[in-house]
């Protein structure tokens, strides 16, 4: 039987799963939604991925996203990795060299400086959303066209116009009026691409040395009309992995490669997952002044974790990785 | 008299030992929770910092729980932390509420104006006793401080961190119970003897984190989203440049005879900043630079949303980072801060220093060969 580690990365727009073999090669890869319910989305996941892989062996588990630790929960991971280092390894697999990483996700947009080889830098939006995915997809509803054609659209235009990408709501109102100046689609979509790098850049990316190679990568570098704005504002090659929608998830499962090294055995509750009913409920703890929100995961209305609360009365005291999200 | 004071970090401890000294009724606000942030944001300016919308829902929770007058202090320097009286003033009053509010504005010159307001606030005219309850209220002031300092270092070091939680939880709960300056002090020195009987590793080699910034978000753990503890269950220790202690010995004793620590930090600062923008953007770039000559392995910035000083101070630190080559983390906090976004960034950087630091001692191999 074949072996192969998973990686899963639960993020607010999507749910990613990867399984790698040991090559870190991808024999299996599975981009969902989450649409606010990542429970669902894993289990959803995991059936989808069972199918269609048939009989191997899963040798070692990792988790990453803002999801990671109730996914690890959930499935039994071994390794649970922020987001951020999960990218790096994963960049790292693929490009041995790269100094600069520029991962736009769904809510989350990143800049990654590495050097020889190991993370020296890096930032995160704050405060706004305005140079991530979310923003693009709202223009694009706006404009009543699929996501998926907004690059090549942006590609065909040849009349460059400038958009305030400052703010994505003021954006919007901007994107109007250049609608009502008679502009065409092409040209706008265009504008948004170029306000949205103008954005990352100055907030996300400032201050930050950007050297080739640069690598681009999260759901929004299927986009070539971002792509091609990054090389004309960066004025160099950007490079976009085979796998860009998935990294967080490969990188993770890369983690859990080596984590299972020196471990024998995998914490892998198995696909079955899928098939349990869990629930999760919450309660506001008012036995003292903190006044903790506490999470319960139940399967099968049995209580399998507890956690959110400051003082440890209601976490399962001797896991530490529950206590790690107290 | 029913006197309050706004939360900020442990200062409440001392304030209220030193107060019930002096035979005065004090109400301690509840810790600070969602509810003081929401009664807070509902009443204040939206653009304004964090910290003013916090002390508004500190007052509301207070004065309904029968609170008549409120105690803060001033400042002069240019940030916006020196209009809060004035602002906090006008919405309280524009809410309907009947209280009473003493400034203790720093004296620059004219002690008799702060002689005055503290007369009125502590109802007694005897300089001798509040000259000797002030001392006693600093020297508690001290020692909570060295008591925190002292629970980060443990929880770095610690087998099992969560026990340190465990008995500084317990502390935050009983200190409300006792009264008085003799009482806290015992309290103290037992917590200290909890803490101690905890099993270390000393084998740990923790990394070393300074933090700097504004000053109301580096001691308030619920603004911060309780960055300390949340880093020394990531194995760091952790070292706070500004404690509510520092600040008093710099603004009311030995700052003025240019011997503290903050001081320091101008002197550390001056080939960057040379100048006061207000707040505490000059000791944030200094006390970076200290943190890096003491070898720490990172600093933290952390600063409320639009706060003026700290973002100038954040601009300078990209320099300061290059040229001391040492990683320098900013984190901005506002009422909308997710808390998931936070962990992230704070995981990462922990990961990075670590990597840094095996990198660094690779280096030292390869060299010695």
């Amino acid at each position: 039987m074949k072996e192969c580690y998973l990686g899963v990365d639960v993020g607010s727009v999507s749910t990613n799963i990867v399984i790698i073999d040991e090559n870190n090669d991808v024999i299996a890869k599975k981009y969902i939604r989450t649409k606010g319910k990542p429970i669902k989305a894993i289990q959803f996941g995991f059936k989808e991925i069972k199918e269609e892989i048939g009989e191997i062996e899963i040798k070692g588990v990792g988790t990453t996203g803002s999801g990671r630790y109730l996914a690890s929960i959930l499935i039994g991971a071994d390794i649970v990795k922020n987001e951020i280092t999960a990218h790096a390894v994963a960049a790292l697999n693929y490009v041995p060299d790269v100094k600069t990483i520029l991962e736009i996700g769904g809510q989350d947009s990143k800049i990654i400086i590495l050097r020889d080889g190991i993370v020296t830098d890096f930032a995160m939006n704050t405060v706004c959303a305005a140079g991530t995915g979310s923003f693009l997809d709202r223009q694009a509803a706006r404009l009543g066209i699929d996501i998926k054609e907004f690059g090549e659209l942006a590609l065909k235009s040849n009349n460059p116009i400038r958009i305030a990408g400052r703010c994505a709501v003021f954006a919007e109102s901007d994107m109007i009026h250049k609608q009502q100046l008679g502009h065409n689609q092409e040209d706008i979509i265009n504008g948004l691409c170029e306000a949205l790098v103008r954005n990352y850049l100055s907030n996300v990316g400032k201050g930050k040395e950007i050297l080739a190679p640069v690598v681009f990568q999260g759901g929004v570098a299927a986009n070539v009309g971002i792509k091609r704005a990054f090389e004309k504002a960066l004025d160099m090659e950007v490079y976009v992995p085979k796998h860009y929608d998935v990294m967080g998830a490969i990188g993770s499962a890369i983690l859990a490669r080596e984590e299972v090294k020196s471990k024998e055995v995998s914490k892998f509750k198995g696909f079955e997952v899928a098939d349990i009913d869990y629930k999760v409920k919450g309660f506001e703890c008012n036995d003292c002044a903190n006044m903790c929100e506490v999470i319960q995961i139940l399967a099968e209305d049995k209580v399998i974790a507890r956690w959110g609360d400051k003082c440890g009365k209601w976490t399962n005291l001797s896991d530490i990785n529950l206590q790690r999200l107290a | 008299m029913k006197i309050t004071f706004p939360h900020m970090g442990n200062t409440y401890i001392a304030v209220k030992a030193m107060l019930e000294d002096l035979g005065l009724e004090v109400i301690v606000p509840p810790k600070c929770s969602k509810r003081t942030l929401e009664l807070g944001t509902k009443y204040s300016p939206e653009s304004i910092c964090l910290p003013l919308k916090i002390n508004i829902g500190n007052y509301i929770e207070s004065i309904e729980r029968g609170a008549d007058t409120i105690l803060i202090t001033g400042s002069c320097g240019p940030c916006r932390f020196g209009f809060y009286s004035v602002i906090e003033k006008e919405i309280l009053k524009d809410l309907g509420y009947d209280i009473d509010i003493i400034v203790f504005d720093p004296p620059d010159g004219n002690y008799k104006e702060l002689m005055n307001s503290i007369t009125k606030a502590v109802n007694t005219k005897n300089p001798i006793k509040i000259l000797k309850s002030f001392n006693r209220g600093r020297i508690i002031l001290k020692e909570v401080d060295k008591l925190f300092e002292f629970s980060n270092k443990k929880r770095a070091f610690a087998v099992n961190s969560y026990e340190v939680d465990r008995i500084m939880q317990k502390f935050s709960e009983d200190v409300l119970k006792v009264k008085g300056i003799t009482e806290t002090k015992k309290l103290i020195k037992r917590t200290f003897k909890e803490l101690k009987k905890i099993e270390v590793d000393n084998t740990k080699r923790p990394l070393k984190v300074g933090i700097v910034g504004e000053i109301y978000t580096v001691i308030e753990p619920y603004v911060n989203l309780d960055i300390e503890r949340k880093l020394g269950h990531m194995g760091v220790w952790v070292d706070k440049f500004l404690t509510p202690s520092r600040w008093v010995e710099h603004n009311l004793t030995l700052g003025h005879l240019g011997l503290s620590e903050e001081r320091k930090a101008w002197k550390a600062a001056k080939p960057y900043i040379s100048t006061l923008v207000g707040g505490h953007g000059r000791e944030t770039v200094g006390s970076t630079i200290m943190y890096a000559e003491k070898g720490y392995d990172g600093v933290i910035q952390l600063l409320p949303f639009t706060c003026m000083p700290e973002i100038v101070a954040e601009t300078i630190l990209k320099t300061v980072g290059k040229d001391y080559d040492i990683p320098i983390l900013t984190l901005i906090v506002d009422e909308l801060t997710g808390e998931a976004g936070y962990i992230t960034r704070l995981e990462a950087f922990v990961d990075l220093l670590k990597k840094r630091r095996e990198e660094k001692k690779f280096e030292r191999v390869l060299s010695r060969s």
